[in-house]
């Protein structure tokens, strides 16, 4: 089965309604059922370039990569699968970590730039997320709304810790500090999980110019009510957030699981890949 | 950087900067803020400041922390909240560092382990250039983040919007377009959407070989906004849209 014909994905960004320019980057290919999203920090453009470098970094590796080895073919250690596509994301942000990282150091004016990331690859059944920051992944399903990473901040810290709640991290005045980033150490830790993925789930990568826009369960309704055509969705979430002042640049990636894509295993799979 | 004013019987007595990760009150002399006074414990209460944000404990005093007239454990303060021991009074001042133009707030910083505890005196590092959107926060010097405002409250127009339903089994029904998105038509048919904005409501296709029609018109794929007694056409159903 095709990923083509059982995954949809789209992708829309904006500067939003005060910045003058964009500082996201995204990216997805279909064909290898891969979602990328990257929101840069760092002074004049260097944010967009740690941005730019991320997504662009990752998605010409990966695409290369998943052309030799598929995610879900054990690995010569004969790993089982799902570890051998998250050891693919991990080697995969370590290059691109190494990349930003290296510029930085080279060039005066990328000094200190970094980008965080949540990217995700689908395959067989399953979706294999990384996160570094406080870009998110949300999970809609059978009208649930729910988010499926944890920031990378210092406010996540404190709800943790059970210094503040929730309702109070929404006031709190450092939404903005981030834990952990790409690019701005020599090594990073990105955090990696596996979820199995159902026909008619809708899955939404966004930086936190959506999520701190827009409450979680009106993000939801849009999700609910205009999941049936995504674009319109991905724009009416990026308008949501305009609408309620559009702070930061808003980025969104919906994927949409269409119907199941079970991978061709063994030769004989594979044989009647052929004729699919 | 935030800051405390004491004061009793409406007399201000001091003004102390909140610039330490840990600014103690009580009785005793070593406390940074010394209360003499026998209603305030030896070790009554303390302020932990990470950042812009300053958390109130009490330390198990005698007779109690308040804030705001609500007695306290743990407090998260926000600007202009008032702290009484006994008959003192600590308001808690958190002014906006102006120092950050409009356009450069909010913007995401890296926290690196380890550089919290020198986050807390306030090393009013330089202002960043208003061109320069962003800064990686580095080890030391750390630029005192513009507090965002409020959490975005979604803007409701002033009118409340609503359908009325002319033709089709429910003919005359009402409907109150109460949330921010509400769906028409019938699914795998012919689907509508009328979102609410600040600017007023609108309606957009969303799936179906056929496009709504307003006002005898079939709209394309582009939204379309809506006035005061439209009439609309949806999955063969006419409706009126109308501001209540």
């Amino acid at each position: 089965m095709s990923l083509v014909d059982a995954i949809e994905i789209v992708g829309h960004t904006d500067p939003g309604m005060v910045r003058s320019h964009n500082e996201d980057s995204i990216a997805n290919d279909v064909r290898y059922g891969l979602a990328i999203l990257a929101d840069g920090m760092g002074g004049y453009n260097a944010g967009e370039v740690a941005s730019g470098m991320a997504t662009t970094v990752l998605m010409t590796e990966l695409q290369q990569v998943l052309t030799h080895t598929p995610p879900f073919e054990p690995d010569e250690h004969g790993v089982e699968a799902r570890t051998a596509a998250a050891r693919l994301l991990r080697d995969q942000i370590t290059k691109a970590n190494t990349a930003i990282f290296s510029a930085s150091q080279s060039q005066p004016q990328y000094a200190g730039m970094g980008t965080t990331l949540v990217m995700a690859v689908f395959y067989d059944n399953k979706m294999t997320a990384a996160h570094i920051g406080d870009s998110r992944l949300y999970r809609f399903r059978a009208g649930q709304f729910s988010q499926v990473t944890r920031d990378h901040s210092l406010l996540q810290e404190q709800i943790d810790s059970g210094m503040i709640t929730e309702e109070e991290a929404k006031h709190s005045q450092n939404k903005n500090l981030v834990t952990r980033a790409l690019g701005i150490d020599p090594t990073v830790e990105a955090e990696l999980h596996d979820y199995d993925t159902q026909p008619g789930d809708i899955y939404l990568l966004c930086s936190d110019g959506l999520s701190d826009m827009v409450e979680d369960p009106e993000i939801g309704l849009t999700l609910e009510t205009l999941g049936g055509n995504l674009t319109l969705a991905a724009q009416q979430l990026v308008q949501m957030a305009n609408d309620n002042g559009g702070r930061d640049n808003v980025s969104v990636l919906l994927v949409k699981i269409l119907k199941e894509y079970p991978a061709a295993k063994g030769l004989f799979g594979k044989f009647l890949g052929w004729f699919k | 950087m935030a800051k405390l004013i004491l004061s009793m019987d409406g007399l201000v007595l001091k003004e102390i900067n909140l610039s330490k990760e840990r600014t103690t009150i009580g009785r005793k002399p070593h406390n940074d803020i010394q209360i003499d006074n026998l209603a305030v414990s030896g070790e009554h209460a303390v302020i932990v400041t990470i950042l812009n944000d300053s958390f109130l404990e009490d330390l198990g005093s005698t007779n109690g922390t308040l804030v705001n007239g609500q007695p306290i454990k743990k407090h998260f303060l926000q600007p202009n909240d008032v702290i009484e021991l006994g008959k003192y009074k600590l308001k808690y001042i958190n002014e906006a560092p102006k120092v950050a133009a409009a356009a450069d707030f909010e913007k995401t910083m890296v926290l690196r382990p380890g550089s919290m505890p020198k986050a807390a005196p306030a090393q009013a590092a330089a202002a960043p250039k208003a061109d320069d959107d962003r800064t990686v926060k580095s080890a030391g010097g750390v630029a005192a983040p513009a507090p965002p405002p409020a959490p975005a409250s979604p803007a409701i127009p002033a009118r409340q919007g609503a359908i009325q339903l002319l033709s089709g089994a429910n003919v005359g029904k009402e409907l109150i377009l109460s949330k921010a998105l509400t769906t028409l038509g019938k699914p795998g048919v012919q689907v509508a959407v009328i979102t609410r904005r600040p600017q007023g409501f609108f309606i957009t296709h969303v799936e179906g070989a056929s496009f709504p029609v307003v006002n005898g018109k079939t709209l394309d794929a582009q939204a379309h906004p809506l006035n005061d007694h439209d009439v609309i056409e949806i999955a063969g159903t006419k409706m009126e849209f109308f501001y209540k």
